[in-house]
């Protein structure tokens, strides 16, 4: 696999990277400042797509389910009843999760094609959903978050989530916190079997493991990490909307981590990152070209798909592992 | 308007949009059959089918049935060579791995949609019909057109199912989607084959465009729900079984028709993909489809 175990040289790379990360924002000016803070969000989301897809090779086309999940599951309740920014972070994970556990149970049953398939037509139900409770989740046009609703007080702390630095702060926790679950998932024996299973499922079944309970709980985690993604978002951004349940939304996770490296722990980040400030330039660059020509981010993700799968198919820091550094998680 | 004739209305409509999906699910079906691929640009073939035939419909000036013709007659033919060379250029060299593919198919997808974008614009534009013939009936007045819909995509139906079981062709490609490995022993040219599949099954959904754009105007994001609903078709009837495929496309087209008549069409798509779903997840072969091989 991947050579050796080396503890050491893991852990300060991960270590440097969140540190960087805390870093950037003293040097950042505004405009990026923003961006990062959206991004790591979004990074996160990329990450629990990467448990599933890169670990253990499902290949789901309906992610946007499980972010939209955490999304609404943190947001109506504040928005409707009032609730407090900590429990409602918490529902909408526990949203994400238990939605993940009823999908994953019907959709595991099926392999190949057709798992992609049942998630993709499980996501458009969920989006279509989103759409018929248009009474409580206002549709296309969405809901924003005030700025009351967006802090957490209580005897001792005050937290405002809508202020710059903070945000950007809470990101970074989050961030951090699944960087380093997922480095732990991907050195640990459960994280060995599901490369096992990518890798050939029938063998890791006749090795006596339960292949079926090993890939439930990759998707469970997987789920809950993109809730937490969709849940960190409405309370940072105070938005949200259909449009994050939508096809696209399942799809860009999908390209971040192909783009960074599927089954590299860092990939999802580099990949988001990338992609990000790709389509942002691009996009101005590319305008001012071709005026009046309608470019837009749709076609340069479609590029880029094609691209890297004709062309680089492990992604930057697949291909960084295979060629130089065999021990990157 | 009483309930009888409300049906009766809800029918037709429901039996155009069976035409035209028919015609589109069978595209889908008989890639997937043949290449073992899933196609998730097929809705975006459809798409251009119905754009290019704004262009050709504009060319013509004069009867607007010249230009329909044209339309008719060149669009499938572009869209085929698009998907011919795009088979070519992406999905061989992917060696049809299907992970792979399907992420292709997605980047074809944005691609294509991206390109109408640009050369055709975000407006929907209109495509006249070639006649304009009203059939009166006792309750209400009926589209002509759309019944010749009906009858052009049966035409187009039964010629494909010719050329599928009566023609060396057919033949050939039933052989490629029944052991691809001994049809190469026997010198059949698989590759060829697929892209030749790849091509035909785009220029379905096309030709399915031209027919329904003077009645739906063509717009760059049209191709999302007919994509969803010829998945739906395709998965009921069984994945690659033809006959399944058109048996499905009439009860889809139909309850589509009559239930968003009826009902809240939000709530009808909702609960069709639901159980279409389910239908993956619990009868894979399909609700008309044999147990796998």
């Amino acid at each position: 696999m991947n050579g050796s175990n080396r503890a050491i040289p893991v852990w300060t790379l991960h270590i440097a990277v969140i540190a960087a990360l805390w870093a950037a924002q003293y040097v950042l000016p505004d405009y990026h400042h923003g961006i990062i803070a959206r991004v790591m969000v979004l990074a996160c989301f990329a990450m629990g797509y990467n448990i599933l897809f890169g670990y253990a090779g499902l290949l789901s086309l309906g992610h946007a389910m499980f972010f939209a999940a955490g999304l609404y599951g943190a947001g109506l309740p504040i928005y409707h009843f009032g609730w407090h920014v900590v429990p409602s972070f918490a529902f909408g994970i526990g949203c994400g999760a238990l939605l993940a556990l009823v999908i994953g149970l019907l959709a595991l049953r099926t392999t190949g094609v057709a798992f992609m398939i049942v998630t993709l037509m499980f996501a458009q139900v969920g989006y279509l959903m989103t759409l018929w409770l248009g009474e409580w989740t206002r549709g296309d046009e969405g809901l924003t978050l005030s700025h009351s609703e967006r802090i957490i007080e209580s005897a001792s702390v005050f937290i405002d989530l809508t202020n710059r630095d903070t945000r950007y702060g809470a990101a970074w926790l989050l961030l951090s916190v699944v960087l380093l679950i997922t480095v732990v998932i991907a050195r640990s024996p459960f994280g060995r079997v599901l490369v096992a299973i990518r890798e050939n499922e029938e063998r890791t079944r006749m090795l006596g493991f339960n292949t079926y309970a090993n890939k439930l709980s990759a998707m469970v985690i997987s789920g809950a990490i993109s809730a937490a993604a969709g849940a960190a978002y409405v309370l940072l951004f105070g938005y949200m909307g259909a449009t994050f349940a939508a096809i696209q939304y399942s799809i860009l996770p999908l390209l971040w981590v192909l783009l960074g490296g599927a089954a590299t722990t860092l990939g999802p980040l580099l990949g988001t990152l990338l992609m990000f400030y790709l389509a942002e330039l691009s996009n101005d660059a590319l305008n001012a070209w071709f005026p009046g020509a309608n470019l837009s981010q749709i076609g340069i993700v479609g590029a880029a798909l094609v691209l890297l799968v004709l062309f680089f198919p492990k992604g930057i820091l697949g291909t960084i592992r295979e060629r130089w550094l065999k021990w990157l998680p | 308007m009483s309930f009888g004739p409300h049906l009766l209305l809800a029918s037709l409509e429901g039996l155009v949009m069976a035409a035209v999906l028919a015609l589109m699910a069978l595209g889908l079906s008989l890639v997937f059959g043949v290449m073992r691929i899933v196609n998730v640009a097929h809705g975006e073939f459809f798409m251009l089918g119905a754009v290019l035939a704004w262009f050709f419909s504009t060319m013509v000036s004069g009867n607007p049935a010249l230009g329909f013709l044209l339309a008719l007659a060149l669009s499938p033919l572009v869209v085929g060579a698009i998907a011919f060379a795009s088979e070519r250029l992406v999905l061989r060299r992917l060696n049809y791995n299907p992970e792979a593919t399907i992420v292709a198919t997605i980047g074809l997808l944005y691609i294509l949609q991206q390109a109408a974008l640009t050369f055709f614009g975000p407006d929907a534009r209109p495509v006249p019909p070639p006649f304009n013939y009203r059939v009166l009936l006792p309750w209400f007045g009926y589209s002509g057109y759309k019944l010749a819909v009906i009858g052009a995509s049966l035409v187009l139906l039964a010629g494909t199912w010719l050329v599928l079981t009566r023609t060396r062709i057919g033949l050939v490609m039933r052989a490629t989607q029944y052991d691809s490995e001994t049809a190469q022993a026997f010198g059949i040219p698989v590759d060829r084959v697929y892209a030749g599949v790849f091509a035909l099954g785009a220029m379905l959904a096309a030709v399915a465009a031209v027919l329904i754009v003077p009645i739906q105007q063509a717009h760059y994001l049209m191709g999302g729900d007919p994509l969803l609903l010829s998945f739906i078709v395709v998965i009921i009837g069984g994945l690659g079984s033809l006959r399944g495929t058109l048996v499905a496309a009439l009860i889809i087209g139909l309850s589509d028709g009559i239930i968003s008549m009826f009902f809240s069409p939000t709530l009808a798509k909702m609960l069709a993909t639901l159980l279409v779903a389910m239908v993956l997840v619990f009868r894979p072969q399909g609700l008309f489809g044999a147990a796998a091989r």
